[in-house]
């Protein structure tokens, strides 16, 4: 091991590519889904479908082994992996672009994420293997309900097993499902998605009852109860979802279906979220970004330069502000970077994801804020799309566990106690 | 690649400083920032750990090469010790380090050989001037040549160890430029103060004002010879050792509100169980390690060439100043009255940690 921060050449490769996709399909874009809720953007979701078949990029779906020495070929050391580095970069770059449009990429999402996190050989080989299919395909989480909302082990969508059949039995009401719409409704143009559920087992078992569940596209008794309207990332679907007497397979369940006296289940769901908070500070410093250009580009524009170098008292307030915003940013991202890299070579990394949660929510807000407040009458306007990385920003602050939610984690990290020492 | 790991001999290092730092820098902490001095016999181990010689190659008596990112390590660790303690250990590098970066043959070979063979000895260096714009690269210390010779006129503030000082550098402006000038012991024109300077904080670490009136050195002595050297390159190393100091003091101030939280009963609770302390401290820990990262990667871009290396250095060494202040603040905060009892170590640190802003100069790695 060595401390280095030399990108890799793949990743370096890809992101080339992901800036011209970022420019030319989603930035021109952006404004109309914005100020066209719930319309689809199809020609973006069918480029990514296909761009990204052919570059193996953005699944979690295994790779088949290639050759191990049979084809004469000698057999190369085993190379730590790099995939949650290359995903994390390539989500930053795609949020650049526009962040809505990200989180409808089809490629499985948070839902294979979970699958990939918890489910076993057969599940991941079932359920994984679609999103690399004809059409684009997505998948989702559905972990948040009314009543529940980081408190996710309050959840009271209920699994029960009918024995008869060997089918689990779904109720509850989901609320926040992220591309809840397109991972479940059968449209066309899209390939067979999934939901996954979080329910519970066995009530009196708390969090140790804590399941999840594949529930297929169009799966009767579920249905999309509504699609939200937000302040941003409006290209991306919004659902609630109600489940009534909704029927999976026994073997739809990710991990074990007895109830032991331990939290295994409910690990689960935390371990996916260990994985998964620093890609989403990733989609939240993609905004920022943006927003950070853009603000030097106009102030560029403008005759104001940055005088890096200088002593604090010798710079103007804008250069301190945008030099301030470059820190922020520079230092969240690579946190993120770390927990992913923690995350390739299989290192804990709950501290250091929800670490990098926390910076990326308080650093996506401050500076797309900062961008708007320092270009005044111009950031305000809907000319520009500075206004809605603003809008945008927001989100990564409360989605994937709000900022308060990760500090709690981090505290207990740090401090050694149990949810029950620090509530 | 990237990679967040220390490789082994790092891993050696930090774990060797780290000893020197919890064992003999911390428990002596307090009462040196009270005496205003440290005891030689403790720079003298700090010294003989071989921070410094193990960057200086074999060539010129020393054992390795120089890393920035390997510095950086090494003076988070000894500043998580004692700052004073760190800096004092640390001072030979503000001429042995330019010299190696930027020096002419001759000056590496006469001077590298006889700093790291030897013991502990007060090598120096002057940048900073008391003024409140101060700013490294518009330096109003000038160097004129004249015939033969440099002619060097100016004041310089907070010069480590400059009383009894073998040679230092100053940094002057030639035409508007900043450049080092290597100034002997006792050359005509050069004054030191008596007293020591009077600080906030860092009172253990002895600095003074310089004053050079008409001090004259050879052409010789410029830092790299008659073509000089490009003191960005020194400066982004004084950054990020700053950075690196600022770290160790924050984490140590840090850690110590932590374990307070945890022993600190209020309401029937530890402190650490009440989310305002808690997040606090959340905080505290998340910023320490998003500028650490900043720092490794300034060191590391330092050490690899990267085009904005400099930058780069800036930028950490200007976000663990704030950072270092925030962290240092609350944890005074987190001990509340007791914090602003000189019997806690946390008031000492908080006064380090405002530091940082001005402490470019210090240090190197």
């Amino acid at each position: 091991m060595t401390i280095e921060f030399e990108t890799p050449k793949p990743i370096a490769q890809t992101q080339l590519v992901l800036k011209t996709v970022a420019e030319e399909m989603m930035r021109s874009k952006s404004r109309y889904f914005d100020e066209h809720e719930h319309e689809i953007p199809w020609d973006y979701m069918e480029f990514m479908h296909t761009a990204m078949k052919a570059m193996g990029a953005g699944s979690l779906a295994p790779k088949k082994e290639k050759g191990n020495g049979h084809d004469g070929g000698e057999q190369k050391e085993k190379r730590p992996s790099i995939a949650y580095q290359s995903l994390a970069s390539q989500i930053e770059m795609l949020a650049w672009g526009d962040v809505g449009f990200y989180l409808i990429t089809p490629g499985g999402g948070l839902g294979a994420a979970a699958v990939a996190a918890a489910g076993n050989d057969a599940q991941k080989e079932k359920y994984l293997a679609r999103f690399s299919g004809e059409k684009p395909t997505l998948a989702a989480m559905c972990m948040t309900e009314a009543g529940a909302g980081s408190d996710t082990s309050s959840i009271r969508t209920r699994a029960m097993l009918d024995e008869k059949t060997n089918e689990w039995i779904l109720n509850g009401e989901k609320i926040f499902v992220t591309a809840g719409d397109k991972s479940f409704t059968e449209y066309e143009k899209l390939g067979k998605g999934f939901l996954v559920v979080w329910a519970s087992i066995d009530p009196s078992a708390g969090r140790a009852g804590m399941r999840s569940f594949v529930v297929e596209a169009g799966t009767p008794g579920v249905k999309i109860a509504k699609l939200e309207h937000k302040l941003g990332i409006r290209a991306s679907d919004t659902a609630s979802i109600s489940l009534v007497d909704a029927r999976v397979p026994f073997d739809a369940i990710l991990g074990s279906p007895t109830v032991e006296k331990t939290t295994t289940g409910f690990k689960g769901a935390m371990a996916t979220f260990d994985a998964t908070r620093p890609l989403v500070a990733a989609s939240g410093l993609g905004v920022a970004r943006a927003a950070l250009e853009f603000l030097k580009e106009k102030l560029a524009e403008n005759g104001v330069q940055i005088r890096y170098g200088l002593p604090r008292q010798k710079l103007s307030n804008i250069e301190r502000e945008v030099i301030d915003c470059e820190i922020m940013l520079k230092s969240a991202w690579l946190l993120t970077l770390k927990a992913v890299w923690m995350a390739d070579n299989k290192k804990s990394n709950a501290l250091e994801s929800s670490m990098s949660k926390v910076k990326a929510g308080d650093v996506g807000t401050k500076i797309t804020q900062k961008a708007v407040e320092i270009l005044g009458p111009l950031g305000y306007n809907r000319e520009f799309l500075l206004e809605k990385w603003f809008r945008d920003a927001k989100i990564t602050d409360i989605y994937e566990g709000t900022g308060q939610i990760n500090r709690l984690v981090v505290a207990r990290q740090i401090l050694g106690y149990s949810g029950a020492e620090l509530r | 690649m990237y990679s967040f790991e220390p490789n082994e001999e790092q891993k050696m290092l930090i774990e060797t400083v780290g000893k020197y730092a919890i064992n003999d820098l911390r428990p002596v902490a307090r009462e040196a920032e009270e005496g205003k001095s440290l005891p030689p016999k403790l720079v003298a181990k700090g010294w003989e750990l071989g921070v410094l010689q193990a960057s200086i190659p074999e060539a010129y008596g020393g054992f390795g090469d120089r890393s920035a990112v390997t510095g950086a390590l090494a003076g988070e660790e000894l500043a998580f010790g004692n700052l004073a303690g760190a800096l004092a250990v640390e001072t030979p590098n503000l001429f042995a380090l330019p010299i190696l970066l930027c020096g002419s043959e001759e000056q590496k070979q006469e001077y590298l050989p006889k700093i790291v063979e030897g013991n502990w000895a007060p090598y120096t260096s002057a940048l900073i001037e008391f003024a409140f714009d101060f700013d490294p690269n518009a330096l109003k210390t000038t160097a004129t040549l004249k015939g033969e010779e440099y002619v060097i006129t100016g004041e310089k503030a907070y010069v480590p160890f400059a009383k009894n000082a073998e040679a230092m550098i100053v940094y002057a402006a030639l035409d508007g430029v900043t450049q080092g000038f290597i100034v002997p012991k006792a050359a005509p024109g050069l004054t030191v103060e008596n007293e020591a300077e009077k600080m906030m904080g860092l009172n253990a670490l002895p600095t003074f004002r310089v004053r050079l009136d008409g001090v004259k050195v050879p052409l010789a002595n410029r830092l790299g010879g008659a073509s000089g050297h490009d003191f960005e390159r020194i400066l982004a190393s004084m950054r990020v050792a700053n950075a690196a100091a600022a770290l160790g003091v924050s984490r140590a101030a840090f850690e110590y509100a932590r374990d307070y939280a945890k022993e600190r009963e209020a309401f029937g609770v530890k402190i650490a169980q009440k989310q305002a302390i808690a997040f606090m401290l959340a905080e505290m820990g998340t910023e320490i390690e998003a500028m650490r990262l900043l720092t490794w990667e300034a060191a590391w871009k330092l050490d690899a060439g990267k085009d904005d290396a400099f930058i780069e250095a800036y930028l950490a060494s200007m976000g663990a100043a704030d950072m270092a202040m925030m962290v240092t603040d609350r944890a005074v905060q987190i001990l509340g009255g007791h914090g602003y009892i000189r019997e806690h170590p946390v008031e000492m640190w908080m006064r380090e940690g405002r530091g940082f802003a001005m402490f470019t100069g210090f240090a190197m790695v």
